[in-house]
């Protein structure tokens, strides 16, 4: 079982929610925009071989410090202190969506701090012809329509909170308000923060991971970062919208072991 | 009692089947709906509808800012109160009003209030909204979570320039500026009255009242809700221990007066019909932007009334429907007045602001129904809350100080 605990980052100013599991060297998972409620299972396959943190974002879920960040920068930041802080020596980066743009511009901002990289469905560049998807103007069944390659399948999987009760209704609605707020901080309106220009600084090895149905981030997004990251390496997921490792965590974690352990 | 009449400046032409035929009234409808020609008849009439009731004794003129918006076409209000604050010489030229997170520097609002308080020689209401979602986020990109810190930002950065006698440096989070130096400065001191618009936003009530400012609520969802909105201002200032003044609080309702209650309904369901189905057509997806409202709004159950509306079906409601939850205030003058005097004592607002003008009212009706609000129905109500003194309405020159135009032609 993953262990959750807080951990407090320069001097209390930020009280990270975050689960930890394995050992060996260190594994940084980032979260995307959608947030992350729980430890996800298909890290397990990773514990035997690296020491797995994975973070809540400030502002999502029970971490704090939303505030504290007026930008990108400053997210980018955080992070880099974060790995100070839990002593996560040029951890292997697994990023989703929000979280792989933060491990990009962390590569980009600061090659020597960061492993290997594995960006799944990044934000980041924009694409006048095949623009990144406008989640925040979406009802929740827009979303999902875009965000699954079946929506059907990801419901009876249970990765679409289904509240019954009035009260887990409420909840629910708060939690979504929540982590889409904080979110949208670092992505809205137009989730490119300039990114283009730094990306080329990535040196490290890095995969880049689609569902081939991504209707938030296309995957016609790949070859874009691909061309601005030298020998980077663009894998497609069929059967995968833009969460890739839950819908088809096989194929992906068959990529993602494969680019790791080479 | 005030009495003010407000303006939104729909555009009258949307085709019939709009809202089965378009995503959204407000973001995204498509601008080649626009007729520029028909954008100049509109205008100019609407100025003219705005200037007859100034002549006809309303206490205020009001205009207020949208974008992208079919239903209130003034990106820019400060344009036409400009004209107002020529072509009028007694009423408030109420702004409600300038979203001053939205401008940058933030100061441009701070100078076109001091010359529009200047040419009208003190009549300048300031409005402060945050905006809606739709104008802030969506059509002008504001970053949800950090628009109200921008609008505080924003506030003490104005009020400063307005209040402040020498040059000053400014380093904010968002605007940094080396020389704050106002000119022109308004003429009412310290300033103009600040008019703070809401929407329901619980932080806004305590904002407000902590300044002394007058909050009001437009509110096209009628007094029902309003009453919601406004007790929740009222809670607030009690706990405050403010005494409850009722020129603190503003009240926009649709009214529609004609002779007899019958006449009203068959003058203006048409026109109540084209406001409540096309004018508020406001796609569901673009109600509200992630962090627009704070998380304790969302916990205390308050949804903005375009979050509550959007995605209704609203083209099959009758006149009766209309009345009936108070979205309109509409019938022979008696109706309306014993109406009003209910909705005034129980929201105790003593800044009533009416739209006589929704949808695509034609000229004659909007102004047969402000003369009839004028003469038949503002008097009998004028002497309500007479008790209370009202700091919030603008102290303007004397009149014997004030210009008007040299060559005015006048209206009614």
């Amino acid at each position: 079982m993953a262990e959750a605990k807080k951990a407090s980052i320069r001097n209390g100013l930020f009280d990270v929610q975050l689960w930890s599991q394995g050992s060996g060297p260190p594994l940084l998972y980032l979260h995307g925009w959608n947030g992350m409620r729980q430890w996800p299972a298909w890290l397990d396959a990773l514990t035997g071989r690296y020491h797995v943190v994975a973070p809540q974002h400030p502002g999502y879920g029970e971490s704090t410090g939303l505030e504290h960040l007026a930008d990108f920068l400053d997210l980018t930041l955080y992070y880099l202190d974060f790995i100070d802080a839990m002593g996560m020596e040029r951890p292997t980066i697994i990023g989703h969506s929000l979280g792989a743009n933060i491990a990009a511009e962390m590569a980009a901002l600061s090659p020597p701090s960061v492993g290997k990289l594995a960006l799944v469905a990044p934000t980041g560049l924009w694409d006048d012809k095949n623009p990144v998807a406008d989640i925040y103007a979406m009802t929740p069944k827009q979303r999902h329509a875009l965000t699954w390659h079946s929506v059907e399948e990801a419901e009876a999987k249970g990765f679409i909170p289904k509240p019954e009760t009035a009260e887990e209704k409420s909840a629910e609605g708060l939690e979504q308000a929540r982590s889409l707020a904080a979110g949208a901080k670092f992505l809205f309106p137009i989730p490119d923060r300039g990114l283009k220009k730094r990306v080329h600084r990535i040196k490290t090895p890095t995969l880049l991971l689609w569902g081939s149905s991504d209707g938030i981030v296309p995957p016609t997004y790949g070859p874009l970062f691909k061309k601005s990251i030298a020998g980077s390496t663009f894998v497609e997921i069929p059967d995968a919208g833009h969460e890739p490792l839950l819908e088809q965590p096989e194929r992906s974690l068959e990529a993602i072991t494969r680019f790791l352990w080479d | 009692m005030r009495f003010h009449w407000f303006h939104l400046m729909p555009y009258q032409d949307l085709p019939p089947d709009f809202s089965k035929q378009y995503h959204s009234v407000w973001v995204d409808p498509p601008s080649h709906l626009f007729d520029p020609a028909a954008g100049h008849r509109m205008y100019n009439e609407y100025i003219d509808e705005l200037e007859f009731a100034a002549a006809s004794g309303f206490d205020g003129v009001c205009v207020n800012e949208h974008h992208q918006n079919a239903y209130g076409m003034m990106p820019s209000p400060n344009v036409i109160a400009a004209t107002l604050a020529r072509s009028t010489s007694n009423a408030a030229i109420v702004v409600l009003g300038n979203s001053i997170a939205l401008y940058n520097p933030p100061i441009r609002v701070a100078e076109e209030f001091a010359m529009l308080d200047c040419i009208s020689g003190g009549r300048l209401v300031a409005g402060f909204p945050v905006g809606s979602s739709m104008d802030t986020n969506y059509c002008y990109g504001q970053v949800p979570a950090t628009l109200r810190d921008k609008y505080d930002e924003a506030h003490d950065l104005i009020i400063r320039s307005w209040t402040e006698p020498e040059p000053f440096a400014f380093n904010g989070k968002y605007t940094q500026l080396r020389y704050v130096n106002l000119w022109p400065r308004p003429i009412q001191k310290p300033h103009p009255p600040i008019w703070v618009p809401g929407g329901g936003s619980i932080e806004t009530w305590e904002w407000v009242a902590k300044r002394d400012y007058m909050y009001s609520y437009l509110s096209y969802s009628g007094y029902k809700r309003g009453e919601k909105v406004l007790q929740g201002y009222w809670d607030t200032l009690d706990r405050l221990n403010i005494e409850p003044n009722p020129y603190r609080a503003g009240f926009l309702q649709l009214c529609a007066v004609a002779d007899t209650d019958a006449e009203a309904e068959k003058m203006y369901t048409e026109h109540a019909r084209y406001f409540y189905d096309k004018c508020l057509h406001i796609a569901p997806n673009f109600a509200e932007a992630p962090g627009y409202r704070t998380l304790k709004t969302i916990e205390a159950g308050l949804s903005t009334q375009f979050t509550a509306q959007a995605g209704e079906d609203r083209s099959k409601l009758s006149w009766k429907d209309f009345l009936k939850d108070g979205y309109i205030v509409g019938g022979s003058p008696a109706t309306v007045r014993d109406q009003l005097k209910d909705v005034i004592k129980r929201l105790n607002v003593g800044h009533l602001m009416v739209l006589l003008h929704f949808g695509d009212m034609p000229r004659e009706k909007v102004l047969r129904s402000t003369e009839l609000f004028a003469k038949e129905v503002m008097p009998h109500l004028r002497d309500t809350f007479s008790e209370w003194e009202d700091k919030w309405y603008p102290q303007p020159l004397a009149e014997q100080d004030r210009r008007s135009p040299v060559a005015s032609v006048g209206v009614a």
